[in-house]
């Protein structure tokens, strides 16, 4: 990588291609910020579509979303600044880790190497810790009930993310995502060792726990005294509401990514400098998450959604698919 | 050829894992119904390791043995327990356990280690694909010990049975791939024998007393007598 200090002996073709990456680089936030409200919608469009009913249109996110920017913010008297800032947090979080994973590139771009995956996972885990917050701020009795709750889901699926990610570590090498997703496919063997794909089962567990779907929590449930993730952001209206509605999705999206792109597989990414590749990689890589919302939907319709002290089982099903991954990896087979 | 065998190895290795996987599943699913289909989806995965391993070990008995298995164990003996419990049994949601799922599953991962150091000591078998059955299967075996020691129902303990022979089989196939045809083919049967048997005895027990816990039967004599 180029050190700033150096900047000024760059010849003007490396400038160019440095432009260049920094370029695509904004196109990877520009598709997880824009196209995360789609995913959202398609998910629950083809939920709908299974339950036989037609339910709204994929774009009912986007225009949600625009409905509640127009409206006006109401904030408690009571709340201090950590209930404001929170949905900018919660915003923000998801951009910054999409600058870091190879969403439409397989070659690292200008801020790869601005943190490794533990860092991606520390900025995540960040907006989730100002989402807790915010929901005792406000003193509404219903907050600070979905937020010990999603502390609970959060302290067992914290092992298991341990694993995950020091796993992929230790058996491709290296932290960085995009020296990762290299590993899994040189030679194709690696794709189905056993410590590979049990990983990905476990994250995909991990997926499910993190962003509040079926049998850990429903996601569509209106009723306050069975949420999980949904009870923390009740207190917001306008605003704070379309930017924390917005952030979950961009982190379904992006956790999506490190999934399709870090974990499963490379296949699809865009391998060299020019920007048909790259637009190319972005249809490519709509369809792959296309198709993991097909197998979520699945997963979705044919599970019902667990008791609450039963999570713990389903995350310990999830530990324990994670270490016997980490026993087979570590003393080999 | 180096290239095919890795694949093969890793694809084997891959089979062991979901086969460790679903004996995890075993000691810890709360239905009748999810043990047994777990139970067919280990046995699945140990023929998928058996063909794995003619393929690479050259080994032709292996494939009769991947037939008979699959022919009995995924097919035969669910149909052969369906017919001999009866119904409500399988529809029972939640069995009764010693322990609590969690920490079965904390003791099954220290079996599966416990497996696994074990293993180390035991002389090696030759090549890297059946090194990778051996502390697996041992696992296996471990843990249908223990589902066999926490489950209070009979059905699931029954399960827990097959899943020590499943075990014992996911051993075999590597350690002795052309073990005498007529040796292997003593396994499976003895297991239909077993889902036979214990079946009658489970519809009898049910039958006479209404349950199958086998945590109650201790009771057994007073509720007669009273």
């Amino acid at each position: 990588m180029v050190r700033p200090a150096a900047v000024e002996r760059l010849t003007p073709r490396m400038r160019r291609v440095m432009a260049r990456s920094i370029g695509y680089n904004l196109l990877q936030v520009i598709f997880v910020v824009g196209l995360a409200p789609l995913a959202a919608g398609v998910l629950s469009r083809l939920k709908e579509i299974v339950q036989s009913r037609r339910g709204p249109s994929v774009l009912q996110p986007y225009r949600d979303l625009r409905k509640l920017f127009n409206k006006d913010q109401v904030v408690s008297e009571q709340a201090s600044w950590i209930f404001r800032a929170t949905p900018f947090l919660v915003f923000v979080a998801p951009i910054f880790v999409a600058t870091l994973i190879p969403v439409l590139t397989s070659y690292p771009l200008f801020f790869a190497f601005m943190g490794d995956m533990l860092g991606g996972g520390f900025v995540l885990a960040l907006g989730g810790f100002f989402a807790t917050l915010a929901a005792v701020d406000t003193g509404n009795p219903y907050g600070p009930m979905g937020a010990s709750r999603t502390r609970m889901v959060g302290f067992l699926a914290e092992p298991v993310f341990m694993i995950v990610f020091f796993m992929v570590s230790f058996v491709a090498g290296s932290t960085i995502p995009y020296i990762v997703q290299q590993h899994w496919v040189t030679p194709l063997a690696n794709f189905f060792a056993p410590s590979h794909v049990l990983l990905v089962i476990a994250f995909i567990m991990l997926i499910i726990a993190e962003t509040g779907r079926i049998p850990v929590d429903n996601p569509t449930g209106h009723f306050e005294l069975a949420m999980i993730d949904e009870s923390k952001s009740l207190e917001y209206s306008g605003t704070g509401m379309a930017l924390m509605k917005w952030g979950g999705q961009m982190k379904l999206l992006v956790l999506m990514c490190i999934l399709l792109n870090v974990l499963v597989t490379p296949w699809g990414l865009a391998a060299d400098q020019r920007l048909s590749q790259v637009l190319l990689a972005a249809l490519l890589v709509s369809l792959k998450i296309g198709v993991f919302l097909l197998v979520m939907v699945v997963i979705e319709s044919s599970l019902a959604k667990l008791r609450l002290f039963r999570v713990s089982e389903f995350l310990g099903a999830a530990f324990v698919t994670s270490v016997v991954a980490m026993i087979g990896g570590l003393l080999g087979f | 050829m180096g290239e095919i065998s890795a694949l093969l190895a890793s694809l084997n290795g891959l089979a062991a894992g979901l086969f460790l996987l679903s004996s995890f599943a075993l000691a810890a699913t709360r239905q009748v119904q999810g043990c047994l289909r777990f139970y067919i989806a280990q046995s699945v995965f140990l023929v998928v390791s058996a063909l794995l391993l003619a393929f690479g070990l050259h080994a032709s008995d292996l494939l009769a043995v991947a037939a008979l298995d699959l022919a009995i164990k995924p097919i035969v003996i669910p149909w052969l327990l369906g017919r001999m419990v009866r119904g409500e049994i399988f529809r029972r949601r939640e069995i009764d356990q010693v322990l609590n799922i969690p920490s079965s599953l904390l003791i099954a991962l220290g079996l599966t280690l416990l497996a696994y150091f074990l293993s180390q000591r035991l002389p090696a078998p030759a090549g890297a694909m059946a090194r990778i059955n051996l502390p697996v299967g041992l696992a296996a075996l471990l843990i249908g010990t223990y589902t066999l020691a926490v489950r209070r129902e009979a059905v699931p303990q029954l399960i827990g049975v097959f899943g020590i022979e499943n075990g014992a089989l996911f051993v075999g196939i590597a350690i002795a791939p052309s073990l005498p045809l007529v040796a292997e083919m003593a396994f499976p049967f003895d297991m239909l024998i077993i889902a036979l048997v214990i079946g009658i005895l489970t519809r009898m027990t049910q039958e006479r007393i209404g349950t199958t816990e086998v945590g109650g039967l201790a009771s057994l004599k007073e509720s007669v007598d009273g």
